[in-house]
């Protein structure tokens, strides 16, 4: 992991707290990104709740739609692509390698997220 | 369509076919679903009519053609906001049904499906059958291209079209052009239509005289209403800047499940309703979405769109109605907005 990987950690996670308690998330929390154990993010009023979160190499992450409307989870360097989700419908991705992914919702595209894997 | 909505779209065809100014300049129509008035702008002077004063004229009269469009069927929804959206949709087509002019034909502006699975589409097919009128035209929505690239959407609605569903007619001097703008989305933007279709509208549309009047419809909106519902479409410029020369241009879109319109120089913007459940208004609410309203209140927020042409005055008259038009009164009457555009 670079320097720079470590700064934006480092700032990350209030705002992700910040964004936690907005969202009035209880399962995942600060402790559980920076010890890179598997990690939750919820689809809810058309955005990913956290909007990034951090893993470790080998970390499963698993987004479940909240949404009335439909939702997808799609990287946009076509790492992985998910199956239109309904409704409390999921999906999990295990990141094998290092690196931020970056995606989105291919059905509403304004919704994006990203993962970074240390 | 009742005698009374006849009545109005006459009285509108009217005003504008009489007053000898430039319509274009003064009439300008704005009201949301369901409030029951209708708004029409004469010499400047906003004007709500009750649809009651307006009965008795009539119907059809001045009309050379007209068709209907519907928008975001989404069958295979079932939340809260709408658990019976068949229903709803069989409502929207007996409304058709019982126009005293049989519509030369219906554009869906898509969302046919939520899930964009078999079954849904075997069902939209089945209740459409019903409509009076035989010719549907239909672009995709998002709802509509879930799976395998929107495969199964082609295959059943899109014979004789072109990339991921677009096409053109002509009807009575009228020339119709559907566009997708669902496909192919990229992050962080909004709808889309691509730089081939772009190409190939700008092909359609040349060599077409000046005078015809033009009909673009897409699923989302061809204007910017709300970039951060991604309520927009990112190229729409371009394709405008393809029709800005013709002389009465209407744009149809739905996605938004709710009234909007816009009058831009020649160019007529317009959004129609849902058949399935209403959306918040921009910016009312936390996000876009399927939006509860009391179950006595929803087919008041639910409707179709008819459009009336006239050739001899070359205009279009855009009628919109909720599927359960409250009671006329003095104050309120079963239309949600009249819209006329253009000469």
């Amino acid at each position: 992991m670079t320097r720079q990987n470590v700064c934006f950690v480092s700032l990350a996670a209030p705002v992700m707290i910040a964004v936690l308690l907005l969202a009035g998330s209880t399962r995942v929390t600060a402790s559980d990104q920076s010890s890179g154990a598997n990690a939750d993010v919820k689809i809810d009023n058309f955005s990913f709740g956290p909007q990034t979160v951090t893993v470790h190499v080998g970390a499963t992450v698993t987004w479940t739609n909240r949404d009335d409307i439909p939702h997808t989870v799609v990287s946009t360097d076509g790492v992985f692509k998910s199956k239109v989700r309904d409704t409390d419908e999921t999906f999990s991705y295990t990141f094998t390698k290092a690196g931020t992914y970056a995606y989105f919702c291919s059905v509403h595209p304004k919704m994006t997220g990203s993962v970074v894997v240390q | 369509m009742t005698d009374e909505k006849h009545g109005l779209i006459d009285q509108n065809l009217q005003d504008l076919n009489d007053d000898g100014i430039d319509r274009r300049g003064f009439l300008k129509c704005m009201a949301w679903a369901g409030t029951g008035l209708v708004w029409t702008m004469s010499g400047g002077i906003p004007v709500s009519r009750a649809f009651a004063k307006t009965a008795n004229r009539s119907a059809g009269k001045g009309t050379d053609f007209m068709f209907v469009q519907i928008s975001d069927s989404h069958i295979g929804f079932n939340k809260p906001a709408n658990p019976d959206v068949s229903t709803t949709l069989q409502t929207a087509i007996n409304k058709i049904n019982a126009m005293p002019q049989t519509p030369a034909f219906i554009i869906h502006t898509g969302d046919l499906s939520q899930l964009s699975k078999p079954s849904e589409f075997d069902t939209l097919d089945q209740l459409l059958k019903g409509a009076s009128a035989k010719q549907i035209y239909f672009v995709p929505g998002e709802h509509d291209m879930l799976t395998d690239n929107g495969e199964q959407y082609l295959q059943r609605y899109g014979k004789g079209t072109k990339g991921a569903g677009w096409s053109s007619f002509d009807h009575k001097g009228v020339h119709f052009v559907g566009l997708v703008n669902v496909a192919n989305l990229k992050a962080g933007g909004m709808g889309s239509l691509g730089h081939e279709q772009l190409e190939w509208l700008e092909d359609d549309l040349q060599g077409r005289s000046a005078s015809t009047p033009i009909v673009l419809y897409a699923h989302i909106p061809l204007w910017n209403i709300y970039p951060d519902w991604g309520w927009g479409t990112d190229d729409s410029e371009q394709a405008l800047s393809y029709v800005k020369r013709f002389g009465s241009v209407t744009v149809l879109n739905g996605h938004i499940h709710q009234i909007m319109q816009k009058i831009e120089g020649k160019v007529s913007f317009h959004t129609a309703m849902s058949t399935a459940f209403p959306q918040p208004a921009p910016g009312a609410a936390p996000s876009a979405g399927p939006m509860k309203v009391p179950a006595e209140q929803l087919q008041r927020v639910l409707g179709i769109t008819d459009v009336h042409y006239v050739v001899s005055g070359r205009s279009l008259a855009i009628v919109d109605s909720p599927l359960s038009a409250p009671e006329p009164s003095e104050n309120g009457g079963g239309l949600a907005v009249v819209e006329s555009t253009l000469r």
